[in-house]
Protein backbone atom coordinates (compact mmCIF):
# COMPACT_ATOMS: atom_id res chain seq x y z
CA UNK A 1 0.00 0.00 0.00
CA UNK A 2 1.52 3.52 -1.09
CA UNK A 3 1.86 6.52 1.45
CA UNK A 4 -1.01 8.34 0.42
CA UNK A 5 -4.09 5.39 0.43
CA UNK A 6 -2.71 4.72 3.67
CA UNK A 7 -2.85 7.77 5.32
CA UNK A 8 -6.34 8.41 3.43
CA UNK A 9 -7.37 5.01 5.16
CA UNK A 10 -6.08 6.40 8.83
CA UNK A 11 -8.30 8.81 8.22
CA UNK A 12 -11.34 7.20 6.74
CA UNK A 13 -11.15 4.75 9.78
CA UNK A 14 -11.01 7.63 12.66
CA UNK A 15 -13.63 9.58 11.34
CA UNK A 16 -16.25 6.94 10.36
CA UNK A 17 -15.52 3.55 11.28
CA UNK A 18 -13.10 3.93 14.63
CA UNK A 19 -14.99 6.78 15.48
CA UNK A 20 -13.58 7.77 19.10
CA UNK A 21 -16.78 9.00 21.34
CA UNK A 22 -19.23 6.84 18.97
CA UNK A 23 -17.53 3.59 18.32
CA UNK A 24 -14.52 3.08 21.03
CA UNK A 25 -16.58 5.50 23.59
CA UNK A 26 -13.48 7.71 24.40
CA UNK A 27 -14.20 10.98 25.64
CA UNK A 28 -17.47 10.67 26.39
CA UNK A 29 -17.54 13.45 29.33
CA UNK A 30 -17.31 16.68 26.72
CA UNK A 31 -19.31 15.19 24.74
CA UNK A 32 -22.30 15.10 26.59
CA UNK A 33 -20.93 17.89 28.66
CA UNK A 34 -20.26 20.77 25.93
CA UNK A 35 -23.37 19.68 23.22
CA UNK A 36 -25.99 21.24 24.23
CA UNK A 37 -24.98 24.12 21.63
CA UNK A 38 -23.63 24.09 18.10
CA UNK A 39 -20.61 26.66 18.22
CA UNK A 40 -19.26 25.84 21.97
CA UNK A 41 -19.63 22.22 20.64
CA UNK A 42 -17.34 23.08 17.38
CA UNK A 43 -15.07 25.28 19.19
CA UNK A 44 -14.35 22.43 22.08
CA UNK A 45 -13.49 19.92 19.50
CA UNK A 46 -10.94 22.28 17.72
CA UNK A 47 -9.31 22.79 21.23
CA UNK A 48 -9.44 18.73 21.25
CA UNK A 49 -8.00 18.24 17.81
CA UNK A 50 -5.47 20.72 18.61
CA UNK A 51 -4.62 19.48 21.46
CA UNK A 52 -4.84 15.85 19.88
CA UNK A 53 -2.24 16.71 16.96
CA UNK A 54 -0.07 18.61 19.34
CA UNK A 55 0.16 16.07 21.64
CA UNK A 56 0.62 13.12 19.43
CA UNK A 57 4.09 15.43 17.76
CA UNK A 58 5.36 15.57 21.43
CA UNK A 59 4.45 12.45 22.89
CA UNK A 60 6.34 10.47 19.56
CA UNK A 61 9.82 11.38 20.20
CA UNK A 62 9.52 11.14 23.61
CA UNK A 63 8.27 7.61 23.14
CA UNK A 64 10.79 6.49 20.82
CA UNK A 65 13.79 8.15 22.09
CA UNK A 66 13.31 8.43 25.80
CA UNK A 67 11.39 5.65 26.98
CA UNK A 68 11.95 2.62 24.52
CA UNK A 69 12.16 0.17 25.23
CA UNK A 70 13.40 0.27 28.81
CA UNK A 71 10.78 2.63 30.28
CA UNK A 72 7.53 2.34 28.13
CA UNK A 73 5.78 1.23 31.29
CA UNK A 74 6.46 5.09 31.92
CA UNK A 75 4.20 5.98 28.88
CA UNK A 76 0.82 6.33 31.16
CA UNK A 77 2.35 8.69 33.13
CA UNK A 78 4.53 10.81 30.75
CA UNK A 79 1.88 11.46 28.42
CA UNK A 80 -0.45 12.63 31.15
CA UNK A 81 1.59 15.00 31.83
CA UNK A 82 2.48 16.50 28.53
CA UNK A 83 -1.30 16.32 27.60
CA UNK A 84 -1.72 18.20 30.97
CA UNK A 85 1.08 20.93 29.94
CA UNK A 86 -0.26 21.31 25.94
CA UNK A 87 -3.96 21.71 27.86
CA UNK A 88 -2.54 24.22 29.96
CA UNK A 89 -0.83 26.13 27.11
CA UNK A 90 -4.33 26.07 24.82
CA UNK A 91 -6.21 27.52 27.65
CA UNK A 92 -3.41 30.56 27.89
CA UNK A 93 -3.57 30.77 24.27
CA UNK A 94 -7.83 31.34 24.30
CA UNK A 95 -7.95 32.90 26.88
CA UNK A 96 -5.49 35.54 25.70
CA UNK A 97 -6.55 36.29 22.04
CA UNK A 98 -10.05 34.31 21.91
CA UNK A 99 -11.88 35.11 24.97
CA UNK A 100 -15.38 34.58 24.12
CA UNK A 101 -14.78 30.84 23.88
CA UNK A 102 -12.90 30.66 26.42
CA UNK A 103 -15.48 31.99 28.43
CA UNK A 104 -18.24 29.63 26.57
CA UNK A 105 -16.09 26.19 27.44
CA UNK A 106 -15.36 26.95 30.88
CA UNK A 107 -15.05 24.32 33.35
CA UNK A 108 -14.43 22.02 30.31
CA UNK A 109 -11.34 23.27 29.01
CA UNK A 110 -9.02 22.36 31.72
CA UNK A 111 -10.95 19.05 31.69
CA UNK A 112 -9.36 17.84 28.61
CA UNK A 113 -6.68 16.94 30.28
CA UNK A 114 -8.84 14.39 31.31
CA UNK A 115 -10.64 13.34 28.33
CA UNK A 116 -9.42 9.90 27.87
CA UNK A 117 -9.76 10.57 24.11
CA UNK A 118 -6.84 12.37 23.76
CA UNK A 119 -4.85 10.00 26.16
CA UNK A 120 -6.31 7.23 23.68
CA UNK A 121 -4.82 8.84 20.40
CA UNK A 122 -1.29 8.82 21.75
CA UNK A 123 -1.75 5.31 22.89
CA UNK A 124 -3.42 4.13 19.80
CA UNK A 125 -0.46 5.71 17.78
CA UNK A 126 1.94 3.73 19.71
CA UNK A 127 -0.14 0.19 20.11
CA UNK A 128 -0.85 0.31 16.39
CA UNK A 129 3.15 1.54 15.27
CA UNK A 130 2.32 4.67 13.47
CA UNK A 131 5.18 6.29 12.42
CA UNK A 132 5.60 10.24 12.72
CA UNK A 133 3.62 11.48 10.13
CA UNK A 134 1.16 8.80 10.34
CA UNK A 135 0.83 9.25 14.42
CA UNK A 136 -0.33 13.05 13.29
CA UNK A 137 -2.58 11.99 10.47
CA UNK A 138 -3.96 9.53 13.28
CA UNK A 139 -4.28 12.44 15.72
CA UNK A 140 -5.79 14.61 13.06
CA UNK A 141 -8.58 12.23 12.03
CA UNK A 142 -9.58 11.63 15.62
CA UNK A 143 -10.01 14.99 16.18
CA UNK A 144 -11.99 15.47 13.15
CA UNK A 145 -14.27 12.46 14.24
CA UNK A 146 -14.66 13.93 17.68
CA UNK A 147 -16.01 16.99 15.88
CA UNK A 148 -18.13 15.41 13.64
CA UNK A 149 -20.03 13.47 16.56
CA UNK A 150 -19.82 16.25 18.85
CA UNK A 151 -21.51 18.55 15.95
CA UNK A 152 -24.14 16.13 14.82
CA UNK A 153 -25.14 15.24 18.46
CA UNK A 154 -25.38 19.09 18.90
CA UNK A 155 -27.25 18.91 16.07
CA UNK A 156 -29.80 16.13 17.62
CA UNK A 157 -30.01 17.97 20.84
CA UNK A 158 -31.07 21.35 19.37
CA UNK A 159 -34.00 19.52 17.72
CA UNK A 160 -34.51 17.68 20.92
CA UNK A 161 -34.89 20.91 22.61
CA UNK A 162 -38.26 21.36 21.07
CA UNK A 163 -39.77 17.46 21.57
CA UNK A 164 -42.13 16.83 24.23
CA UNK A 165 -40.26 14.81 26.20
CA UNK A 166 -42.02 12.47 28.86
CA UNK A 167 -41.13 14.07 32.31
CA UNK A 168 -38.82 11.28 33.66
CA UNK A 169 -36.41 11.16 30.70
CA UNK A 170 -36.00 15.02 30.58
CA UNK A 171 -32.43 16.07 30.97
CA UNK A 172 -29.45 13.34 31.05
CA UNK A 173 -31.74 10.02 30.32
CA UNK A 174 -33.32 11.60 26.56
CA UNK A 175 -29.49 12.44 26.07
CA UNK A 176 -28.00 9.10 27.25
CA UNK A 177 -30.58 7.67 24.43
CA UNK A 178 -29.78 9.88 21.77
CA UNK A 179 -25.84 9.08 22.61
CA UNK A 180 -26.89 5.71 21.55
CA UNK A 181 -28.92 6.48 18.73
CA UNK A 182 -26.68 8.31 17.31
CA UNK A 183 -23.61 5.47 18.43
CA UNK A 184 -25.61 2.99 16.23
CA UNK A 185 -26.24 5.02 13.27
CA UNK A 186 -22.07 4.54 13.19
CA UNK A 187 -21.70 1.12 12.97
CA UNK A 188 -23.12 1.07 9.73
CA UNK A 189 -19.62 2.36 8.85
CA UNK A 190 -18.07 -0.61 10.23
CA UNK A 191 -16.00 -2.78 7.92
CA UNK A 192 -15.41 0.40 5.55
CA UNK A 193 -11.58 1.22 4.87
CA UNK A 194 -10.43 -1.66 6.96
CA UNK B 1 18.85 2.11 42.15
CA UNK B 2 16.90 1.04 38.90
CA UNK B 3 13.82 3.15 39.94
CA UNK B 4 16.57 6.28 39.68
CA UNK B 5 16.54 6.62 36.20
CA UNK B 6 12.63 6.54 35.74
CA UNK B 7 11.97 8.91 38.35
CA UNK B 8 14.53 11.19 36.78
CA UNK B 9 12.90 11.26 33.18
CA UNK B 10 9.88 12.17 34.47
CA UNK B 11 11.63 14.67 36.51
CA UNK B 12 13.08 16.22 33.75
CA UNK B 13 10.02 16.20 31.56
CA UNK B 14 8.19 17.65 34.48
CA UNK B 15 10.44 20.58 34.52
CA UNK B 16 10.91 21.21 31.26
CA UNK B 17 7.41 21.53 30.64
CA UNK B 18 7.20 23.37 34.10
CA UNK B 19 9.78 25.68 32.16
CA UNK B 20 7.54 25.54 29.06
CA UNK B 21 4.85 27.21 30.77
CA UNK B 22 6.44 29.86 33.06
CA UNK B 23 8.25 31.02 29.70
CA UNK B 24 4.51 31.00 28.08
CA UNK B 25 3.08 32.73 30.54
CA UNK B 26 5.23 35.60 30.04
CA UNK B 27 4.29 36.45 26.82
CA UNK B 28 0.48 35.03 27.26
CA UNK B 29 -0.48 36.05 30.56
CA UNK B 30 -3.76 38.31 30.79
CA UNK B 31 -3.84 40.60 33.53
CA UNK B 32 -6.28 39.56 35.66
CA UNK B 33 -8.18 42.67 37.24
CA UNK B 34 -7.13 44.07 40.22
CA UNK B 35 -10.70 44.91 41.27
CA UNK B 36 -11.51 40.98 40.63
CA UNK B 37 -8.70 39.52 42.84
CA UNK B 38 -9.85 41.94 45.43
CA UNK B 39 -13.69 40.85 45.12
CA UNK B 40 -12.79 37.06 45.00
CA UNK B 41 -10.76 36.86 48.09
CA UNK B 42 -13.92 38.82 49.57
CA UNK B 43 -16.01 35.63 48.40
CA UNK B 44 -16.47 32.33 50.93
CA UNK B 45 -14.96 30.44 48.02
CA UNK B 46 -17.59 27.42 48.94
CA UNK B 47 -18.59 27.95 45.33
CA UNK B 48 -21.98 26.45 46.01
CA UNK B 49 -23.30 28.09 43.22
CA UNK B 50 -26.49 29.59 45.24
CA UNK B 51 -25.72 33.13 43.38
CA UNK B 52 -26.63 31.38 39.84
CA UNK B 53 -23.11 31.81 38.54
CA UNK B 54 -20.96 28.92 37.89
CA UNK B 55 -18.42 29.81 41.16
CA UNK B 56 -16.95 32.20 43.00
CA UNK B 57 -14.55 32.86 40.31
CA UNK B 58 -17.36 33.51 38.28
CA UNK B 59 -19.75 35.70 40.43
CA UNK B 60 -16.30 37.70 41.02
CA UNK B 61 -15.93 38.22 37.47
CA UNK B 62 -19.52 39.34 37.14
CA UNK B 63 -19.28 41.81 39.97
CA UNK B 64 -16.26 43.05 38.29
CA UNK B 65 -17.65 43.51 35.48
CA UNK B 66 -20.55 45.72 36.90
CA UNK B 67 -23.35 43.05 35.72
CA UNK B 68 -23.87 40.91 39.36
CA UNK B 69 -25.42 42.53 42.84
CA UNK B 70 -23.60 42.41 45.58
CA UNK B 71 -26.21 41.37 47.60
CA UNK B 72 -26.54 37.32 45.97
CA UNK B 73 -23.84 35.43 47.95
CA UNK B 74 -25.73 32.89 50.12
CA UNK B 75 -23.43 31.72 52.58
CA UNK B 76 -21.53 34.51 52.86
CA UNK B 77 -24.68 37.02 54.17
CA UNK B 78 -24.61 39.74 55.16
CA UNK B 79 -21.29 40.44 56.08
CA UNK B 80 -19.95 39.51 52.59
CA UNK B 81 -22.36 41.90 51.00
CA UNK B 82 -20.97 44.85 52.91
CA UNK B 83 -17.50 43.58 51.91
CA UNK B 84 -18.15 43.66 48.68
CA UNK B 85 -19.49 46.66 48.87
CA UNK B 86 -16.80 48.62 49.83
CA UNK B 87 -14.75 46.80 47.27
CA UNK B 88 -17.18 47.78 44.54
CA UNK B 89 -18.07 51.58 46.12
CA UNK B 90 -21.32 50.80 46.55
CA UNK B 91 -23.64 51.17 49.59
CA UNK B 92 -24.84 48.01 50.08
CA UNK B 93 -28.55 47.71 51.53
CA UNK B 94 -27.95 44.46 53.56
CA UNK B 95 -31.47 42.87 52.73
CA UNK B 96 -31.17 39.44 54.28
CA UNK B 97 -33.83 36.86 52.21
CA UNK B 98 -36.00 34.38 54.71
CA UNK B 99 -37.76 30.90 53.71
CA UNK B 100 -41.55 31.90 54.47
CA UNK B 101 -44.28 29.14 54.76
CA UNK B 102 -47.14 30.51 52.88
CA UNK B 103 -49.83 28.35 55.51
CA UNK B 104 -51.67 29.50 58.61
CA UNK B 105 -53.39 25.66 58.59
CA UNK B 106 -53.17 23.93 62.06
CA UNK B 107 -54.34 20.94 63.25
CA UNK B 108 -58.14 21.63 63.88
CA UNK B 109 -58.21 24.68 62.43
CA UNK B 110 -57.63 22.78 58.68
CA UNK B 111 -60.74 20.00 58.07
CA UNK B 112 -59.05 16.25 57.96
CA UNK B 113 -60.60 14.58 55.23
CA UNK B 114 -59.51 10.92 55.37
CA UNK B 115 -56.66 9.52 57.95
CA UNK B 116 -53.08 9.11 56.68
CA UNK B 117 -51.28 6.13 57.73
CA UNK B 118 -48.55 5.45 55.07
CA UNK B 119 -44.73 7.22 55.24
CA UNK B 120 -45.01 9.95 57.55
CA UNK B 121 -43.41 12.22 54.92
CA UNK B 122 -44.98 15.07 52.87
CA UNK B 123 -44.05 14.07 49.23
CA UNK B 124 -45.54 10.58 50.40
CA UNK B 125 -48.45 11.91 51.30
CA UNK B 126 -48.96 13.98 48.39
CA UNK B 127 -49.40 11.11 46.20
CA UNK B 128 -51.78 9.89 48.04
CA UNK B 129 -54.34 12.07 46.78
CA UNK B 130 -52.94 15.17 47.59
CA UNK B 131 -52.55 14.72 51.37
CA UNK B 132 -55.09 13.70 54.22
CA UNK B 133 -56.29 17.77 54.71
CA UNK B 134 -58.98 19.16 52.50
CA UNK B 135 -56.96 22.03 51.35
CA UNK B 136 -54.81 21.16 48.56
CA UNK B 137 -52.06 23.99 48.94
CA UNK B 138 -52.12 23.40 52.63
CA UNK B 139 -49.11 22.64 54.76
CA UNK B 140 -49.15 18.37 55.53
CA UNK B 141 -46.59 18.63 58.51
CA UNK B 142 -44.73 15.86 58.23
CA UNK B 143 -41.84 17.75 58.20
CA UNK B 144 -40.02 17.37 55.13
CA UNK B 145 -38.55 20.29 54.78
CA UNK B 146 -37.19 20.66 58.59
CA UNK B 147 -35.58 17.70 57.04
CA UNK B 148 -33.92 19.77 54.39
CA UNK B 149 -33.10 22.36 56.56
CA UNK B 150 -29.27 22.19 57.30
CA UNK B 151 -28.88 24.75 59.49
CA UNK B 152 -31.93 24.05 61.93
CA UNK B 153 -34.26 26.57 61.42
CA UNK B 154 -36.63 24.92 60.60
CA UNK B 155 -38.67 22.95 63.97
CA UNK B 156 -42.07 21.60 64.49
CA UNK B 157 -44.34 23.53 66.45
CA UNK B 158 -48.14 21.89 66.91
CA UNK B 159 -47.39 19.80 63.97
CA UNK B 160 -46.78 22.31 61.73
CA UNK B 161 -43.25 23.87 60.69
CA UNK B 162 -41.80 27.00 61.93
CA UNK B 163 -38.90 28.82 60.46
CA UNK B 164 -36.86 30.91 62.80
CA UNK B 165 -35.44 33.94 60.81
CA UNK B 166 -32.52 34.44 62.61
CA UNK B 167 -31.19 31.10 61.58
CA UNK B 168 -32.22 31.40 58.03
CA UNK B 169 -29.98 31.42 55.40
CA UNK B 170 -32.06 31.42 52.24
CA UNK B 171 -30.40 28.70 50.69
CA UNK B 172 -33.51 27.55 49.51
CA UNK B 173 -33.74 23.83 50.12
CA UNK B 174 -36.90 23.61 51.50
CA UNK B 175 -38.33 25.41 48.98
CA UNK B 176 -37.38 22.73 46.75
CA UNK B 177 -38.48 19.89 48.73
CA UNK B 178 -42.03 21.27 49.73
CA UNK B 179 -44.37 18.94 47.42
CA UNK B 180 -47.11 21.79 47.78
CA UNK B 181 -44.23 24.73 46.68
CA UNK B 182 -46.01 26.67 49.23
CA UNK B 183 -42.57 28.00 50.71
CA UNK B 184 -40.86 30.68 48.97
CA UNK B 185 -37.43 33.33 49.38
CA UNK B 186 -39.01 36.92 50.43
CA UNK B 187 -37.58 39.49 52.14
CA UNK B 188 -37.13 39.54 55.87
CA UNK B 189 -38.37 42.93 56.21
CA UNK B 190 -40.97 42.55 54.08
CA UNK B 191 -44.45 42.66 56.31
CA UNK B 192 -47.39 42.46 56.76
CA UNK B 193 -47.70 38.76 54.70
CA UNK B 194 -50.05 37.12 53.57
CA UNK B 195 -50.38 33.65 55.63
CA UNK B 196 -52.19 31.42 52.99
CA UNK B 197 -51.70 30.21 48.92
CA UNK B 198 -55.13 29.00 48.58
CA UNK B 199 -56.31 29.75 44.93
CA UNK B 200 -59.82 28.36 44.92
CA UNK B 201 -62.82 29.95 44.92
CA UNK B 202 -64.27 31.50 48.12
CA UNK B 203 -67.25 29.07 48.88
CA UNK B 204 -64.76 25.45 48.48
CA UNK B 205 -62.01 27.43 50.55
CA UNK B 206 -64.37 28.54 53.33
CA UNK B 207 -65.39 24.75 54.31
CA UNK B 208 -61.87 23.54 54.03
CA UNK B 209 -59.63 25.99 56.24
CA UNK B 210 -60.60 28.12 58.98
CA UNK B 211 -57.46 30.64 58.19
CA UNK B 212 -57.86 31.10 54.50
CA UNK B 213 -57.78 33.57 52.10
CA UNK B 214 -61.58 33.66 50.64
CA UNK B 215 -60.59 36.22 48.56
CA UNK B 216 -63.32 38.88 49.87
CA UNK B 217 -61.13 41.74 48.95
CA UNK B 218 -61.82 43.73 52.03
CA UNK B 219 -57.56 43.80 52.13
CA UNK B 220 -57.99 45.40 48.54
CA UNK B 221 -60.47 47.64 49.20
CA UNK B 222 -58.74 49.03 53.04
CA UNK B 223 -55.61 49.62 51.33
CA UNK B 224 -55.11 53.15 50.76
CA UNK B 225 -51.74 52.70 48.59
CA UNK B 226 -53.28 49.96 46.43
CA UNK B 227 -50.21 47.56 47.22
CA UNK B 228 -52.51 44.67 47.87
CA UNK B 229 -54.42 43.00 45.13
CA UNK B 230 -56.36 39.57 45.33
CA UNK B 231 -55.19 37.73 42.24
CA UNK B 232 -56.43 34.06 40.88
CA UNK B 233 -58.72 34.27 44.25
CA UNK B 234 -55.48 34.70 46.44
CA UNK B 235 -54.26 38.42 48.34
CA UNK B 236 -50.87 39.61 46.80
CA UNK B 237 -48.82 42.64 48.27
CA UNK B 238 -46.38 44.11 45.92
CA UNK B 239 -43.83 45.48 48.66
CA UNK B 240 -42.84 48.31 46.49
CA UNK B 241 -46.09 50.10 47.55
CA UNK B 242 -46.68 48.43 50.75
CA UNK B 243 -46.24 51.23 53.41
CA UNK B 244 -46.87 48.57 56.37
CA UNK B 245 -49.56 50.61 57.90
CA UNK B 246 -51.11 47.33 58.44
CA UNK B 247 -54.81 48.07 57.88
CA UNK B 248 -55.28 45.20 55.65
CA UNK B 249 -54.24 43.08 58.64
CA UNK B 250 -56.65 45.00 60.68
CA UNK B 251 -59.73 44.36 58.00
CA UNK B 252 -59.41 40.65 57.29
CA UNK B 253 -62.36 38.50 58.39
CA UNK B 254 -60.41 35.42 58.27
CA UNK B 255 -57.05 36.94 59.89
CA UNK B 256 -55.14 35.31 56.85
CA UNK B 257 -52.38 38.38 57.12
CA UNK B 258 -49.79 38.39 59.46
CA UNK B 259 -46.53 40.15 60.61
Amino acid sequence: MNKVTFICSILLAGILTNNMVLSKFLGICPFLGVSKKLNTAFSMSVAVTLVMVAASAVTYPIYHYLLYPDYTYLETVVFILVIAALVQLIEMVLKKYIKPIYNALGIYLPLITTNCAVLGVTMLNIQNELDFVASLFNALAAGLGFMLAMVLFAGVRQKLDEADVPEFLKGLPITLIEAALVSLSFLGFAGIGG
Amino acid sequence: MEILIPVLVVLAIGVILGLGLTFADKFMSVPVDEKQTKIRECLPGANCGACGYSGCDGYAAALAAGEAEPDKCAPGGEATAKALGEVLGVKVEAQKNVAFIACGGKPGTVKEIFEYTGFKTCSAATLAGGGPIACEFGCLGFGDCMRACEFGAITMENGRPHICEDLCVACGKCVKTCPKSIISLIPKNSKPRVNCSNRKKGPAVLKSCETSCIACGMCERACESGAIKVIDNLAVIDYTLCTGCGKCKEVCPRKVIVD
